[in-house]
């Protein structure tokens, strides 16, 4: 591979260096031409990288995106010539998902206010629950209301499908928790209970830890965690040591389980015996959310934007190797959200010491969620703005801005290039990540939006609210 | 002897009729279908105040009823699904609802306009009048009592002259005036000896407003220049509300607290 070796007195050229964002150098210092732009580093990057596809980068030099040719770059910045040119590459997802810009259909069906919505990790089923103590199927095809399963006794506040897409579970106000086929629609069994107080959050063990989908952990009011298996149907292991309420519990890739709760402490428990491994202090406040850089590789298992389904025995590896790959070698990284209007960014496997506190907002922060590149953080706060970090240093990038209420929840594109927040003001926006803008504002919705989600294939949004309706977007 | 001794002692002597108990016992189990006849055929007045005195009877029973009935034993209380439905991040949280908004900020529409303020001392001791004022005599005989004299510190202002000493009626002494007070600012628990610069108001009543009387409560002008106050527009400010906050006519000085 030749490149231009023009001197450097001609001006023509600049000398570069191409790192990629864990800080190894690809190649050593090389002449660029001026005029090249993302496109032309991109040819380069993929030849050195002896890549037999084209795969798509975005390159950022000192924190900001190049999007313009070298030379321009260094003019406006003022940047000498004569210095090495940092530039770090990042791979962006070979995948493009298309905006979604128009409410295709209005399913009404619940009774009462919609509190939980959530796509398979397939993303063919859509499960809601809501206050009308149902948990309802739908069908995305037919854009119809499939089953209605009734077995709760109070609000179902959460539900979650298991990483291979066989079992969806959802938590209820009386703390009691109720497994359900997806494809009959039908109650698995009694209601587990054991938890005393409302359920805050459901997670499941990742595929790539154990195949078939059997162990869940959920966090509740009443200040423990429980681990459950689904085919024994009972509580294994109870994780008490929270002494105010369990507000969120995230199982970890690594097989650690993570709660945060009201008393401000993130405490770490191993899965075999549920004990206690470590507790990460610093917060002031409440903790509202939790989120892992590899949270949207657990969620989907095997599932990946190809569509393909995987015999079981397979499906533990392909799981496997997507989380690798999502990984990379750094460890896995925890944001965690606060009433004290600040999130810490931790490496809970290195250090009980956050890595970063990530102040900004003005508000409480309600929810924290990582794109599924591990590249950004969202946070939406009750300050009426949607703020995006970097991922892997914590640095604040940019603040959305267009809300006129309090943000509930966001949600990220599977390609990582576009997020979605839903708020209190009865709007979902769509901001684009690389021009940092607001792509689609999505009004319709004639009261408060509690819960919103992107199917992992990308082609649908759902969002349901105070309404009762359920909204479904498309591209 | 009284005449009801003489049963009392035929009953010692002789004893009762053999079947006296026998006949009570009966009587008093007959009672409550006495009871009833003489409820079911009374009329008028009588009867309703018989009918009264049942029901009341009766309601205080059921309540001792229900009372013993209350099992010690604690059953799970079932919670009634309740309206209203959010989601777990929202459960916590008291969110005022929207009426309650809309009413809180007309409610504060409302207070502005009737010029009430929050101030630290909402409520103080009133001071009577022949606390406030001392009478003083005059005239040869000093048989005259129309002078009275402020024994409550006082605020005059800079061009203050007395009037006539013949006419003046209320007599404030200058060993009671005072030009300066301390204020304390409440968020940053500093206090300033600040000049006065007038008596805004004095909860005791409008005269003693206008005499300039400074008792516990009363709201004073200060002047601020000293703390290098700026409004949002940019001008400076040097004048600022305080409320008196002790007895300065027993402690000598004033204290107040800055109304911000």
């Amino acid at each position: 591979m030749t490149m231009d070796t023009v001197d450097a007195g001609m001006g023509k050229t600049v000398m570069c260096l191409l790192t990629d964002p864990e800080g190894t150098n690809l190649g050593s210092a090389m002449y660029i031409p001026q005029n090249a732009g993302p496109l032309q580093l991109t040819h380069l990057v993929n030849n050195f990288l002896n890549n037999e596809e084209m795969l798509p980068y975005s390159f950022y030099v000192s924190d900001e995106e190049l999007l313009v040719p070298v030379g321009t770059y260094l003019e406006k910045n003022k940047v000498s010539v004569e210095k090495v040119l940092t530039i770090v590459y990042q791979q962006q997802a070979v995948f493009r998902i298309r905006p979604v810009n128009r409410c295709s259909q209005t399913i009404a069906g619940h009774e009462e206010a919609v509190l939980c919505v959530s796509f398979s990790p397939d993303g063919k089923q859509l499960a809601s629950g809501s206050g009308d103590t149902t948990v309802r199927l739908w069908d995305l095809y037919t854009e119809t209301p499939l089953f209605t399963c009734k077995g709760h006794k109070n609000w179902v506040l959460t539900v979650a499908w298991s990483p291979d897409g066989k079992h969806l579970v959802s938590g209820s106000k009386s703390g009691e928790i109720c497994c359900w086929n997806p494809k009959k629609g039908e109650l698995e069994g009694s209601p587990l209970t054991g938890h005393k107080k409302w359920i805050t959050g459901i997670s499941w063990e990742p595929v790539h830890l154990s195949s078939p989908c059997r162990r869940f952990v959920t966090s509740s009011k009443d200040g423990d965690a429980r681990i459950w298996d689904i085919t024994l149907k009972k509580s294994i292991i109870c994780l008490s040591g929270h002494t105010l309420a369990v507000t969120c519990v995230k199982w970890g890739g690594d097989g650690i389980i993570y709660t945060g709760s009201q008393d401000c402490t993130i405490k770490m428990w191993e899965t075999t015996q549920g004990k206690l491994i470590r507790e990460l202090k610093g917060h002031g406040h409440w903790i509202n959310s939790l989120a892992l850089s590899t949270e949207y590789v657990l969620r989907t298992g095997a599932f990946d934007h190809t569509g393909r389904q995987y015999p079981p025995n397979e499906e533990k590896q392909k799981a496997l190797q997507r989380y690798n790959q999502a990984k990379g070698d750094a460890p896995e990284r925890l944001v965690s959200g606060s009433d004290d209007f600040t999130m810490f960014l931790w490496e809970p496997s290195v250090s009980k010491q956050s890595k970063k506190r990530l102040t900004g907002h003005q508000q409480l922060v309600n929810h924290v969620y990582f794109s599924p590149d591990g590249k950004w953080i969202a946070s939406a706060s009750f300050d009426k703005s949607v703020r995006l970090w970097n991922g892997v240093t914590g640095q604040f990038v940019t603040a959305f801005r267009g809300h006129v209420g309090p943000v509930y929840q966001v949600s990220w594109s599977a390609d990582s290039r576009m997020l979605l927040s839903g708020s209190k003001d009865s709007t979902l926006k769509i901001w684009e990540i690389r021009t940092k803008k607001l792509k689609q504002d999505l009004p319709g919705h004639s009261d408060e939006v509690y819960a919103v989600d992107w199917s992992p294939d990308g082609e649908k949004v759902v969002s349901g609210g105070k309404d009762r309706v359920l909204k479904l977007w498309q591209g | 002897m009284p005449q009801g001794d003489y049963i009392e002692q035929h009953r010692k002597r002789h004893g009762r009729r053999f079947d006296h108990y026998e006949r009570l016992r009966k009587k008093e189990a007959r009672a409550s279908h006495k009871h009833s006849t003489m409820a079911q055929k009374s009329l008028g007045i009588k009867g309703k105040m018989i009918a009264k005195k049942n029901y009341s009877e009766k309601a205080l029973m059921k309540k001792t009823l229900k009372m013993h009935e209350e099992s010690s034993s604690r059953r799970k209380a079932d919670e009634n699904v309740r309206e209203g439905a959010v989601p777990a991040y929202l459960l916590d949280r008291e969110e005022t609802t929207r009426a309650k908004v809309l009413s809180n900020t007309i409610k504060q529409k409302r207070k502005e306009k009737a010029g009430k303020w929050e101030v630290p001392l909402p409520k103080v001791r009133p001071v009577a009048e022949d606390e406030m004022f001392r009478v003083i005599r005059s005239g040869k005989r000093k048989t005259k009592q129309w002078k009275r004299m402020v024994t409550k510190a006082t605020f005059v202002g800079p061009a203050f002259t007395r009037k006539p000493p013949k006419y003046e009626r209320f007599i404030r002494p200058s060993g009671l005036r005072f030009t300066k007070a301390h204020v304390t600012h409440p968020e940053l628990k500093c206090t300033f000896c600040l000049e006065i610069i007038g008596v805004k108001k004095n909860p005791n009543g409008p005269m003693y407003t206008s005499l300039g009387v400074m008792t516990r409560g009363t709201i004073v002008e200060v002047n601020v220049s000293e703390l290098g106050l700026v409004t949002p527009a940019g001008k400076v400010v040097w004048g600022k509300y305080a409320q008196v906050t002790n007895n300065p006519e027993n402690d000598g000085c004033i204290n107040a607290v800055l109304l911000v």
